[in-house]
C-alpha cells in the first residue's frame, strides 16, 4: 500500500532540512541539532535500503509557486500558493510499506513531526476486489 | 506440471533448477540469484534471435556460472582460492546431476522457503519469491506493482542481505520448523495471487498476470507435497477464484458483485479442476483454512444463479473458518451468510463486536457490509449512511465507484 507522507513546516527562512529553521529548530542545542539532522538521514537512508521509497522531493520556497486557473478557456497564472497558510508543505514522500502502522512509524520519524506536524495519506489504488 | 510452448514459459519453469544447481556449487544464494537473473536477461535478448539452445538447462547454467564467476574476479577482495575452484569446476559438472542429486521439486520448494524467510516483511518475500522461484524480472515485478524499478531492485538486493544475516541457508528446514515455514510460503502465494485478482486494467500481453504466476507457483508446490492439505486446498481455491475473473469487472473497469456476475462467462475448466481438487482432499485431509475457504468458493461456482446458492452450507463452513481463523474478515463474510440464511438481523448483530474496534471501524469494508444488511432489511436511509461512509474511507478507485453507485441507489426514490 502507498501512502503519501507531507512534511509541513512553518521555517523563518526557506531552506532543508526545513526544520531546522523553524523558531523552535534554531533555539536547539549544537547536540539536538546534530541528532535531528542524523535522525532524518538515518531515515531517508533507512527507506532507500528496505525498497520502501517510491519517491521524495525537497520542495522550493512558496514564493516560486505559480497557481493556475482556468476561466472561460484561458488560463490565469498567479503567483503565489493556492492555499494562503503559515504552515507550508516543506517536502513530500510516497513510501510503500506493508502496513498502515509502519507508515505512520515513518512519518513520527521526520523531525518536523516535533515541531509541526506530518500528514500520511493513503494513494489510492487502481485495483480493487468485487464484493 | 502445465507444459508450456513459449521461450519465456520455458526459462521461468527452469529458474529455480538452474539457481538449485548454481547454489549448491557456489555456496552464496544471494550472489547466485544474481547470476541467475542475469542468464535470464541473457535468455530474453539473445533465444528469440538465435533460437533456443539444445539443452536450455545447460545453457542458463553455463551463463550463470559465467557471470558470477566474472562478478568475483573483478571483485579483488573476493578470496582467491573460490574463484580458482570455480574457474576450474567444469560446466558438465554442474549439469549433470551431482552425487547426492535432489529432484527438480526439492529445489523449488527449498528456494520458496528460503525465499519467504521469516525474517523478510511480506512485500520482500513476494519481490524475492517471484524473482528467484518465479524467474520475472526484476522490470516485470515492478510493473506489476506499479513500483520504480530501482525500488523493487533494493527491496530484493535487502531481502538477501537480510536472509544471509539471518543464517537462511539453501537447504530445507529443519523439520520441526517447517509446518510455520510452510504456512509463510501459502501466505505469500495467497498474497501474490490477491494482487493479481484485484487487478482491473485490461490484460497487457507483455506483462505477466500475477494470479497465473501464483497459480503456477502453487502448482508446483502441490507437486512437490500432494499430501499437504493446505496446499491443495490454496491450489483448489486459486483456481475456483481465477475461474470468475472474466466476470468480476465490466470493460471500463468497473467491478460487477458476485450476485450480478454473468455466470457463463465463468471458466468451467478451472471450476472442474477446483471442485475435484477440494472435493478430493477434503476426504483425506486433515481440515485447515484454504480448504474451507477453497469449500466455500466451490459452492458459489457449483451454482447455476445467485438465487440457487447453498447458503446453509456457506454458512456452515464460515463457522467452521471462524474456528480456524478468526478475524475481522472472516466475521464480516459470516456475518453476510448468516444474513443470507436467518436475516438481516441475525448478520447486523454479528458485526456489533467489529464496531468497538477502532481500526475496524475505519475499515470500508465493515460499512460496505452494514450498508448491505440495512439495504437487505429495508432500511435504506441507514443503508446510505453506510455506504457512503464506505465509500469515503475507500482506498481503491473501483471499489470506491462501486460503493458510490450503491449510495447513490439508495438515495433514490
Amino acid at each position: 500500500m502507498k501512502y503519501l507522507i507531507l512534511i509541513y513546516s512553518r521555517p523563518e527562512t526557506w531552506g532543508h532540512p526545513s526544520f531546522l529553521r523553524t523558531t523552535e529548530g534554531q533555539t536547539l542545542s549544537e547536540s539536538e541539532r546534530t541528532r535531528l539532522t542524523g535522525q532524518l538521514e538515518e531515515l531517508i537512508t533507512e527507506l532507500h535500503e528496505s525498497g520502501e521509497i517510491v519517491a521524495g522531493a525537497a520542495l522550493a520556497d512558496p514564493l516560486n509557486s505559480r497557481t493556475v486557473r482556468v476561466r472561460e478557456d484561458a488560463a490565469i497564472v498567479t503567483d503565489g500558493p493556492y492555499v494562503e497558510a503559515k504552515e507550508q508543505m516543506a517536502g513530500l514522500f510516497i513510501v510503500d510499506c506493508a502496513t498502515p502502522e509502519r507508515a505512520e512509524q515513518i512519518a513520527g520519524r521526520f523531525p518536523e513531526a516535533r515541531f509541526s506536524a506530518v500528514e500520511v495519506r493513503p494513494v489510492m489504488e487502481s485495483s480493487g476486489e468485487e464484493m | 506440471m502445465t507444459t508450456n510452448n513459449n521461450a519465456e514459459d520455458l526459462w521461468r519453469d527452469l529458474t529455480p533448477q538452474v539457481l538449485g544447481a548454481i547454489v549448491r556449487r557456489y555456496g552464496d544464494f544471494g550472489i547466485a540469484e544474481d547470476a541467475v537473473q542475469e542468464a535470464l536477461l541473457a535468455a530474453a535478448t539473445q533465444w528469440p534471435k538465435q533460437g533456443r539452445p539444445d539443452n536450455p538447462k545447460a545453457w542458463l547454467i553455463t551463463v550463470a556460472s559465467r557471470r558470477l564467476v566474472d562478478q568475483r574476479r573483478s571483485d579483488q577482495a573476493r578470496d582467491r582460492r573460490e574463484v580458482d575452484v570455480a574457474l576450474k569446476a567444469p560446466t558438465d559438472e554442474l549439469v549433470a546431476p551431482a552425487a547426492d542429486a535432489v529432484d527438480d521439486g526439492d529445489d523449488t520448494m527449498t528456494l520458496l522457503l528460503l525465499c519467504c524467510h521469516p525474517a523478510l516483511t511480506p512485500p520482500s518475500q513476494i519481490a524475492l519469491t517471484l524473482r528467484a522461484v518465479g524467474g520475472l524480472t526484476t522490470a516485470q515485478i515492478a510493473r506489476a506493482f506499479l513500483l520504480p524499478e530501482a525500488t523493487l531492485a533494493q527491496r530484493i538486493s535487502r531481502a538477501k542481505a537480510s536472509i544471509r544475516k539471518a543464517g537462511g541457508r539453501f537447504e530445507l528446514p529443519p523439520p520441526p520448523e517447517r509446518p510455520d515455514r510452510m504456512r509463510a510460503v501459502l501466505h505469500v502465494l495467497y498474497l501474490i495471487f490477491n494482487e493479481g485478482y484485484a487487478a482491473t486494467e485490461g490484460p497487457d500481453l507483455h506483462d505477466v498476470h500475477l494470479t497465473r504466476e501464483a497459480i503456477r507457483l502453487t502448482r508446483q508446490a502441490h507437486a512437490f507435497l500432494p499430501r499437504d492439505g493446505e496446499v491443495a486446498g490454496l491450489l483448489a481455491l486459486m483456481l475456483l477464484t481465477e475461474a470468475r475473473r472474466p466476470a468480476r469487472a465490466r470493460p471500463d473497469g468497473a467491478l460487477v458483485p458476485l450476485a450480478e456476475q454473468d455466470r457463463s462467462r465463468w471458466d468451467q475448466e478451472f471450476i472442474a479442476e477446483g471442485v475435484e481438487l477440494i472435493t478430493g482432499t477434503l476426504t483425506w485431509a486433515p481440515l485447515g483454512p484454504y480448504q474451507l475457504q477453497a469449500a466455500i468458493v466451490a459452492v458459489h461456482d457449483e451454482a447455476g444463479s445467485a438465487e440457487g446458492t447453498d447458503w446453509q452450507q456457506i454458512l456452515g463452513l464460515y463457522q467452521l473458518l471462524e474456528r480456524f481463523t478468526p478475524g475481522p474478515m472472516v466475521r464480516l463474510s459470516h456475518a453476510v451468510a448468516a444474513a443470507m440464511v436467518h436475516g438481516p438481523d441475525d448478520g447486523l448483530a454479528m458485526l456489533r463486536s467489529l464496531e468497538d474496534d477502532s481500526r475496524m471501524n475505519r475499515h470500508h469494508r465493515l460499512h460496505a457490509v452494514r450498508g448491505h444488511l440495512l439495504e437487505m432489511a429495508g432500511d435504506r436511509d441507514a443503508a446510505y449512511d453506510e455506504y457512503d461512509l464506505a465509500a469515503r474511507l475507500a482506498t481503491s478507485i473501483p471499489e470506491q465507484n462501486y460503493l458510490r453507485g450503491k449510495a447513490d441507489d439508495c438515495a433514490r426514490e
